[in-house]
């Protein structure tokens, strides 16, 4: 155990704290049942703030001891300030987010120490969807690519299987490739 | 067929490979007992299975417990009916008391055994086998109900030949044993098949001039126990691999060579169309990263005995050709298809036991190596990983129910006064 300890948490993830939830979530599917919540201000023009703080999950309200924001807007080619972000980069950054985590737990899962993870991410966009020029076209990605370059004590094939891996327990690996209902609605109006 | 108010010792309920292995270990112990089968010997070999379907495994894996392979064509792989006649053969070489068309509806527990309700009456026992094996019956995702009526619908325990589907598209749903050797047949019979490919197990046939299973066999992979696997749940759950009694290859490489249209997973349906999973691409490299360990395995094994040179070299198949953008959605509407196969599974059918206390929250049925804590005296057979790597095979029902019978046989010796 003591042996666990130290070879685990090489790369700062708390394995053990996420296996012993794994093993108490079982137990109790109850508890893990969360909902994630954002809240977001429009500022101005294009450019909002979207500000994030509590969630429900095991079993009751969260809240966290600050709130994070993240800000939206677009760059100049679309008449806007470029103050923050566009909200499709803020979505890739949320799969490269999410991605990196998962190799970094599953790397300390296997002990696996990591040198360094980076990861550059594209999509593709054909503007005839959200401009309605084209309707046969989506105004979603048509495609994404992430790369890896993972420098870790492991041969290629392990390397390789810890990318594999987090894919396999990523939600937002998930949200983007399976469909998910989505229901958008106006406060006092049903 | 009338056996009422007497407890026979073991009543094993399905008369397939496990069945009849278990009888056979029962009779070497003296242990009294009757098969009853729905049907004859390997009913559901004969019936519920596709025209064209061998058995994944080569001829002389497929020994039976004191009967292997005798016949000429070792390295062949045998039908379907071809093996349910084995099992017909066998029934009688071992004379096991085999009560056939008797259909068990149900069981209940007594102090000192179990009664079950039967197409031929009442039937108590002390102790009860169920083996009416893992793949009994096949699962469709309740999302089927989804599907337009225009489109026919069928799955591997119904689906006989490709001339059964009406003209027109197919889409296959699942990339495991059934589905790619049903996209296959169904796309070498001239029709356009979409396969919707979800987790799955790449294997080839061969392997440095060997059979994959004599490899398995071999570097003791199918010996694995219950001890030797981390996560027996998933492991339990694997898919069946893309494999096809005979030699030609039928992974996702082989069959869009042959022009089967590859895509991802069956997410969703909605609104009269078929939403495939985006992430493709990912399995595939799960299932060729999966492959290239067993290989490496493989290899090791091999040169740790100084085979190297009676072996082919290792060619390794490349990895899985993807396309560029597999398809994402599918309109049943657009005429594209005219049928679904749902090859997504199949599970065991032990609905004949719900009255026990022997089920998880998911309904499924737990065991610890075959034996079932929840109703002692309870035992099952032939699932997958029952008790090792092994025991979804035909080799598996000899050491399984060894283990299996031994267990019993002192159950019944230490309930005997009761």
């Amino acid at each position: 155990m003591t042996m666990g300890l130290l070879k685990q948490n090489q790369n700062g993830v708390n394995v053990q704290a996420l296996l012993d939830a794994r093993n108490a979530l079982e137990a109790a599917p109850e508890a893990a049942q969360f909902t994630w919540r954002a809240q977001c201000e429009w500022l101005d023009g294009v450019h909002s703030r979207t500000s994030i703080s509590g969630f429900f999950g095991l079993g009751e309200e969260k809240a966290r001891p600050s709130t994070h924001l993240v800000e939206t807007d677009h760059p100049a080619e679309f008449a806007a300030p470029d103050a923050a972000p566009t909200p499709v980069e803020v979505v890739l950054s949320g799969l490269a987010g999410c991605l990196t985590a998962g190799i970094a737990s599953v790397a300390e899962n296997r002990g696996v120490k990591l040198r360094s993870v980076h990861a550059r991410i594209e999509a593709d966009m054909d503007l005839a969807g959200i401009l309605g020029i084209d309707a046969e076209v989506r105004n979603g990605f048509s495609a994404i690519r992430v790369e890896f370059d993972i420098d870790a004590d492991a041969s290629d094939d392990d390397i390789a299987a810890l990318v594999t891996q987090s894919q396999r327990r990523s939600a937002v690996f998930d949200i983007l490739t399976n469909p998910t209902a989505v229901h958008v609605s106006v406060a006092g109006q049903s | 067929m009338t056996v009422t108010g007497k407890y026979i010792d073991t009543v094993i309920v399905g008369g397939g490979q496990a069945g009849l292995a278990m009888s056979r270990e029962l009779s070497i112990r003296g242990v009294e007992h009757l098969i009853l089968e729905r049907g004859v010997a390997g009913n559901a070999w004969r019936t519920s299975r596709w025209d064209s379907l061998r058995l994944l495994t080569p001829n002389w894996a497929n020994g039976l417990p004191g009967r292997p392979y005798g016949g000429p064509a070792h390295h062949g792989f045998m039908t379907a009916a071809e093996f349910a006649n084995s099992l017909e053969t066998y029934a009688c070489l071992i004379s096991a008391p085999l009560v056939e068309n008797a259909c068990v509806h149900s069981a209940r527990g007594l102090p000192n055994g179990f009664e079950l309700a039967t197409s031929g009456g009442m039937i108590t026992c002390r102790t009860l086998v169920a083996a009416t094996g893992g793949a009994a019956r096949p699962v469709v995702p309740p999302m089927a109900v989804a599907v337009p009526p225009h489109i026919f619908q069928t799955d591997p325990g119904s689906y006989k030949r490709p001339s059964d589907l009406p003209l027109g598209g197919v889409l296959v749903v699942g990339a495991s044993a059934s589905g790619v050797q049903i996209s296959r047949e169904l796309r070498l019979s001239g029709r356009h098949v979409t396969l919707a490919v979800g987790n799955h197990v790449r294997l080839p046939r061969n392997y440095r001039g060997r059979d994959i299973e004599w490899w398995l066999d071999a570097i003791g992979a199918l010996d694995e126990s219950l001890d030797d696997v981390d996560d027996l749940t998933r492991v339990r759950r694997t898919p069946s691999p893309q494999l096809i009694g005979g030699t030609d290859p039928v992974d996702l490489a082989a069959l869009k060579r042959l022009g089967v249209e590859i895509t991802g997973r069956l997410a969703d349906i909605q609104d009269g169309r078929a939403l495939f999973s985006g992430g493709l691409a990912h399995l595939c490299q799960a299932a060729d990263l999966k492959l290239g360990r067993l290989f490496d395995r493989i290899d090791l094994w091999a040169k740790e005995r100084i085979l190297g040179a009676a072996l082919m070299p290792s060619t390794r198949p490349s990895a899985t050709p993807l396309p560029i953008l597999p398809r994402l959605s599918l309109d049943f509407g657009s005429g594209e298809i005219a049928s679904i196969v749902w090859a997504t599974g199949f599970r065991p059918a032990h609905t004949w036991l719900r009255d026990l206390p022997v089920f998880d929250c998911r309904g499924r049925l737990v065991h610890d190596g075959g034996v079932v804590p929840g109703a002692p005296g309870l035992y099952v057979l032939g699932l997958p990983f029952l008790r090792r790597r092994r025991s979804l095979q035909i080799s598996g029902a000899g050491p399984d129910t060894r283990d299996i019978a031994r267990h019993l046989d002192t159950y019944l010796r230490h309930n005997a006064a009761a």
